[in-house]
C-alpha cells in the first residue's frame, strides 16, 4: 500500500460532498436536515482547502488555504446561526418546517 | 502501511459512516449527534494534515457552539418527523445515481491527477508551529479581512437576536430610559387655587355640619 497522497484527501472530500447532495435530495422536506447537509458540504470544501494547503510545494503560500478555512468557518457559523433563527421564526408563524408547505411566494 | 495511512482510512471510514447516518437517521436529534461525530473525525483528519489550530477550532466552534445551537433548536421545536419523512425513499434512485456520479467523476479525476506526496516541512514551520504561522499570516497580511469577519459576526449576532426577539404582551416591566428621563413636572402638578374664605353669613344654611367642626377645634 502506498503512502496517502493529495488525491486521497480530495477524493474523501468529493465523496463527502456527494453524500450531502444525496442528503439534500432525500430530506428535501425537513429544513433542519437540509441545513445539516449544507454544513457537511462546507466541511468537504474545508477539507479540500486544508489538504491543498498541506501539499502545496511553494512554502510561501502554504498558509493561505488555512487562512481561507478560518474565514469560511466564521462565515459558516454566522450563516447557521441566522438560518436557525429564521427557522425558529418560521416555526412560530407556520407551526411546521415542511419545505413543501412554504409556497406562499409562488407568483 | 504506516500508521498515518491506517489512521487516515479509519477516520475516513468513521467520517463517511457518520455523514451517511446524518442524512438517513429517522430522528433529527440523531442526525445532529451524527453530525457531531463527523465533525470530530474531520478534525482528526485535519490533525493528520498538520493543521492543529483549525482542527481544534473545528471542535470548539462547531461541536461546542454550532451543533449545540442545532440541538437546542431541534429540541425546542415540536416537529412531527413522520410527515417530514413521507416519500423519503421515493427520490432514492435519482439521488443515489447523481451522488454516485459525482463521487465517481471526482474520484477518477482526483485520484489520477493529484498523486502528490507531502513536501517536507520547512525549517520555519518546524520552529514556529502551525498556530503561530497562522497567527502571523492572519494578523499581518489578512488583517483587514479579519476585521471584516469580526463585523460580520456582530451583524450575525444582531440579526439573530432581532429575528427571534418577541415582546411578551403580559410582562410587567419598567422602561429604564423613560424612568431616567422623568422630570419633576411629570410626577407633581402644582395647581394654583384661589384661597377660599369661609363666609360668616352662613349659619342658617349649614348649622348641622358646623357643630362637629367646632367641637373638633375645641
Amino acid at each position: 500500500m502506498v503512502n496517502i497522497t493529495l488525491g486521497h484527501f480530495l477524493t474523501l472530500g468529493g465523496i463527502l460532498f456527494a453524500l450531502s447532495v444525496i442528503g439534500i435530495f432525500l430530506n428535501r422536506r425537513n429544513l433542519i436536515v437540509l441545513l445539516m447537509a449544507i454544513e457537511l458540504m462546507l466541511l468537504a470544501v474545508n477539507l479540500n482547502f486544508v489538504a491543498f494547503s498541506h501539499y502545496l510545494p511553494m512554502e510561501a503560500d502554504r498558509m493561505g488555504g488555512q487562512v481561507f478555512v478560518f474565514f469560511i468557518l466564521t462565515v459558516a457559523a454566522a450563516e447557521s446561526a441566522i438560518g436557525l433563527a429564521i427557522l425558529v421564526v418560521l416555526f412560530r408563524n407556520r407551526a411546521s418546517i415542511n419545505v413543501e408547505e412554504l409556497d406562499e411566494l409562488k407568483g | 502501511m504506516n500508521s498515518t495511512t491506517a489512521l487516515f482510512y479509519v477516520f475516513s471510514a468513521v467520517l463517511l459512516l457518520a455523514a451517511f447516518r446524518v442524512i438517513t437517521a429517522r430522528s433529527t436529534v440523531h442526525s445532529a449527534l451524527f453530525l457531531v461525530l463527523s465533525f470530530f473525525s474531520a478534525s482528526c483528519i485535519w490533525m493528520l494534515l498538520k493543521a492543529e489550530f483549525l482542527a481544534i477550532t473545528l471542535v470548539l466552534v462547531y461541536v461546542g457552539a454550532v451543533m449545540v445551537l442545532f440541538l437546542f433548536v431541534v429540541m425546542m421545536l415540536d416537529i412531527n418527523t413522520d410527515s417530514l419523512r413521507e416519500g423519503f425513499y421515493k427520490h432514492l434512485p435519482v439521488a443515489g445515481f447523481i451522488g454516485a456520479l459525482i463521487a465517481l467523476e471526482m474520484a477518477l479525476v482526483l485520484m489520477r491527477g493529484f498523486q502528490l506526496q507531502a513536501p517536507a516541512p520547512t525549517a520555519k514551520a518546524v520552529e514556529l508551529g502551525n498556530t503561530k504561522l497562522l497567527g502571523i499570516e492572519i494578523y499581518t497580511e489578512y488583517l483587514y479581512p479579519l476585521q471584516l469577519a469580526a463585523v460580520l459576526l456582530l451583524v450575525a449576532i444582531v440579526a439573530a437576536i432581532a429575528l427571534t426577539l418577541r415582546a411578551r404582551k403580559d410582562s410587567k416591566h419598567m422602561n429604564p430610559s423613560e424612568q431616567v428621563r422623568a422630570k419633576k413636572a411629570d410626577r407633581v402638578r402644582l395647581v394654583k387655587l384661589a384661597p377660599t374664605i369661609e363666609q360668616a353669613s352662613l349659619p342658617v344654611a349649614a348649622t348641622p355640619p358646623a357643630a362637629p367642626a367646632e367641637g373638633g377645634k375645641a
